[in-house]
């Protein structure tokens, strides 16, 4: 009998115990505002440790180590890292940890406080510019999207409009050799075979600057499906990432995908000229890409509104027409960031120095285009007018 | 005052089991409020609907076409998977001598110690083209006028998904039935013998009939697994979207519940977007719950018949 009193006891102790809990964490999580709530969750627990520490350098003296934190784009995410680890071999203080978390999700970090830096491929809208007051925007490198497909027999000299591409992807024409095709590719046997479309499966900033392109020359484009970084294809099949695609592309044959120009370079994947605003046939490489980004002479401050800004079709009979900056964003006034100390500024600003001057030799390295020198020029005004506590900051 | 051992010995374990159902209620009530700005704008809508756009601006949820995929290919894993996974464990419990049923059992339990996105980089890179030559090519070729066979055999799609789970599902149902079929008395299998009924009688009248009830919780634990598995399923399975993602054709592209949520979730900043995947991580909670509880009722109901003297 007791035993059994004890028993209901303590299994009223616990219910209690467990309604606290409960109510602990329903008031935690409506707390949080649902829009900040996923990112914010994932990061602050890797980016608490973003102080000051001191370790012991190998061969040397013990020197006080700087650790910045950034988060953001998984596009830049291969040329900011090469970057990183270029750095840190003349800078062994500074450490440096950048997470590819999705471009949304490190601008989100950023108005959370809880990296030093974001990396995005789509500027500031005006919403984020509201919720992170004196942001500046630091166009850091160039990419560019690729239309990749396998054809037996046809390896290069596929000649495709901006609309027939919309078309492709929207399933309006759907056999290679529809008309629409084939009119724009007299000198190819296309086969009567159906076009398989593939697609990103994730959200990418490859689909937001694809989805980009085709909405600005397909009004149909624009209307039923839109510019995001994942959209409702009505066609085709999604694979992961880009090497994902690439990778069903190659597999398969009658496949047309989009993959970002540096995957497509190193993978020697088949890839489609397209029709420029200008009317000639390009094909993507680093020169045309960057003949894009030469074209847009006009750009707003660093301080100022980025968010109509992309090098989408750009005039000149050169250019590539499906070109994007990648950029990264960080405070004006450092001070604002949660844990900014002297030093973690000093090392931050002498970093995004370096990396729009020599680091840019690394973009290049890893087929990015290099930054054209107006931009570099734009870039170093906005680094210099960076601040900590009213303090500018030395930039070499 | 003292507090006596068997005092702290029950507050604590009663706490401990209280966790459990807590995590169960902080989950829950997550997944609900946290879904509670899609299920306002489009009611039950949501769970009906086969259109989704996630473009800001022209936002439309509809997570039918996802609960679709999932009871689809973990139908076909079902399928497939159990009658080879009873085939196993009825060959190891019943046939083999030990010196083979050893190894062999060993081997089946290797299989569920592969991380599930190497068979997904498997599936991708190697599997999907012997399916797509050895049978979706004949499939649709003489089936294609069926609609459950039509259209282009490319590799990545709901027979593909369905088949790679069917792999993953085999070492949890097998080895569980196995021990089931192992744990049927001596005594029963004598009586059969006794009066005259073949190895394959014995085994289908009396082994598997006593062992019903644990064969069937193997079968709902490869149901579970099957239900829940994100990474290899995402990598084969098309992954497409809105009403494309409908599995209406064994050749074509399709979308599960949690190979969704896996795929978007991570760039959803806009609120209602973000509400939407945990709105479908809602769907896929209720259909796991559901399958244990059903799976739970069948269970007594059938060891409550056996406990009756009369078959």
């Amino acid at each position: 009998m007791k035993f059994q009193k004890e028993g209901i006891s303590t299994a009223a102790i616990a219910g209690i115990v467990v309604v606290v809990v409960v109510v602990v964490a329903v008031g935690g999580y409506v707390a949080l505002s649902p829009g900040q709530m996923p990112p914010t969750a994932t990061i602050t627990s890797t980016t608490t440790t973003s102080t000051v520490s001191t370790s012991t350098v190998p061969g040397g003296p013990v020197t006080a180590s700087v650790v910045l934190n950034g988060a953001g784009s998984t596009f830049i995410q291969p040329v900011l890292t090469a970057m990183i680890s270029q750095y840190q071999m003349t800078n062994p203080a500074v450490s440096i940890n950048y997470q590819g978390i999705g471009s949304g999700g490190g601008i989100s970090a950023l108005e959370g406080k809880t990296v030093d830096f974001a990396a995005s491929d789509a500027p500031l809208a005006a919403a984020d510019q509201a919720k992170a007051p004196g942001a500046l925007t630091i166009p850091t490198t160039i990419g560019a999207v690729t239309v990749a497909y396998n054809l037996p027999g046809i390896k290069s000299n596929l000649h495709l409009t901006g609309k027939t591409v919309a078309d492709i992807f929207a399933g309006n024409v759907t056999m290679w050799n529809d008309p629409e095709i084939a009119s724009q590719n007299s000198n190819v046997t296309l086969p009567a075979k159906s076009i398989l479309v593939v697609h990103r499966s994730d959200s990418s900033g490859t689909t937001f600057t694809f989805t980009g392109y085709l909405s600005q020359v397909s009004t149909a484009w624009n209307k039923s499906i839109g510019q995001a970084k994942s959209v409702a294809w009505p066609v085709g099949l999604g694979a992961n990432g880009n090497q994902g695609v690439a990778g069903v592309v190659q597999g398969t044959t009658f496949t047309v995908g989009y993959v970002e120009l540096a995957y497509a370079l190193s993978n020697s994947m088949t890839v489609a000229s397209i029709q420029n605003s200008a009317g000639s046939w390009i094909l993507p490489t680093l020169a045309s890409s960057a003949a894009a980004a030469a074209a847009m002479t006009v750009l707003p401050a660093g301080a100022a509104d980025w968010s109509k800004i992309n090098l989408l079709n750009q005039p000149g009979t050169t250019t590539y027409p499906i070109v994007t900056y990648s950029y990264v964003i960080v405070y004006k006034e450092l001070s604002t960031g949660s844990g900014m100390t002297q030093s973690k500024a000093a090392a931050l600003v002498k970093f995004l120095w370096w990396s729009v001057h020599d680091g840019q030799g690394q973009a290049q390295a890893l087929s990015y285009v290099p930054l054209p020198a107006s931009v570099v020029t734009l870039n170093a005004a906005t680094i210099s007018s960076i601040t900590f506590n009213g303090q500018t900051l030395p930039t070499t | 005052m003292t507090i006596s051992g068997d005092r702290v010995f029950n507050l604590t374990s009663a706490i401990i089991a209280g966790s459990a159902l807590a995590i169960l209620a902080v989950t829950a009530l997550t997944l609900i409020s946290g879904s509670i700005p899609v299920l306002n704008q489009f009611g039950l809508g949501f769970f009906t609907g086969e259109k989704w756009n996630p473009v800001v601006g022209r936002e439309v949820f509809g997570a039918l076409p996802y609960l679709l995929g999932t009871l689809v290919t973990s139908g076909i894993a079902l399928l497939v998977g159990v009658p080879l996974s009873l085939g196993i464990a009825i060959f190891l419990s019943e046939m083999s001598p030990p010196a083979i049923r050893v190894p062999i059992s060993y081997l089946v339990e290797l299989l569920a110690a592969v991380p599930s996105v190497i068979y997904g980089l498997w599936g991708v890179f190697v599997f999907r083209f012997y399916v797509r030559d050895y049978l979706e090519v004949p499939m649709s070729r003489y089936l294609g006028w069926i609609p459950a066979f039509s259209g282009t055999p490319f590799g990545l799609d709901v027979l593909t998904a369905g088949l790679i789970l069917t792999i993953m599902i085999i070492p949890t149902v097998s080895s569980i039935s196995r021990e089931v079929l192992r744990a049927v008395p001596n005594s029963i299998r004598e009586a059969g013998y006794s009066i005259g009924a073949t190895r394959w009688e014995v085994v289908r009248n009396w082994v598997l009939n006593y062992g019903r009830s644990g064969i069937f919780g193997a079968v709902i634990l490869g149901l579970g697994r099957a239900v829940g598995e994100t990474m290899a399923v995402t990598m084969v399975i098309g992954n497409t979207v809105g009403p494309a993602a409908m599995p209406t054709s064994l050749l074509k592209g399709s979308q599960t519940m949690a190979s969704l949520i896996a795929s978007n979730v991570r760039d959803a900043g806009d609120p209602l977007v973000f509400s939407a995947y945990i709105g479908v991580g809602l769907m896929l909670m209720i259909l796991g719950l559901s399958i244990n509880v059903i799976a739970q009722l069948m269970v007594s109901r059938l060891l409550k018949v056996k406990g009756g003297a009369v078959e």
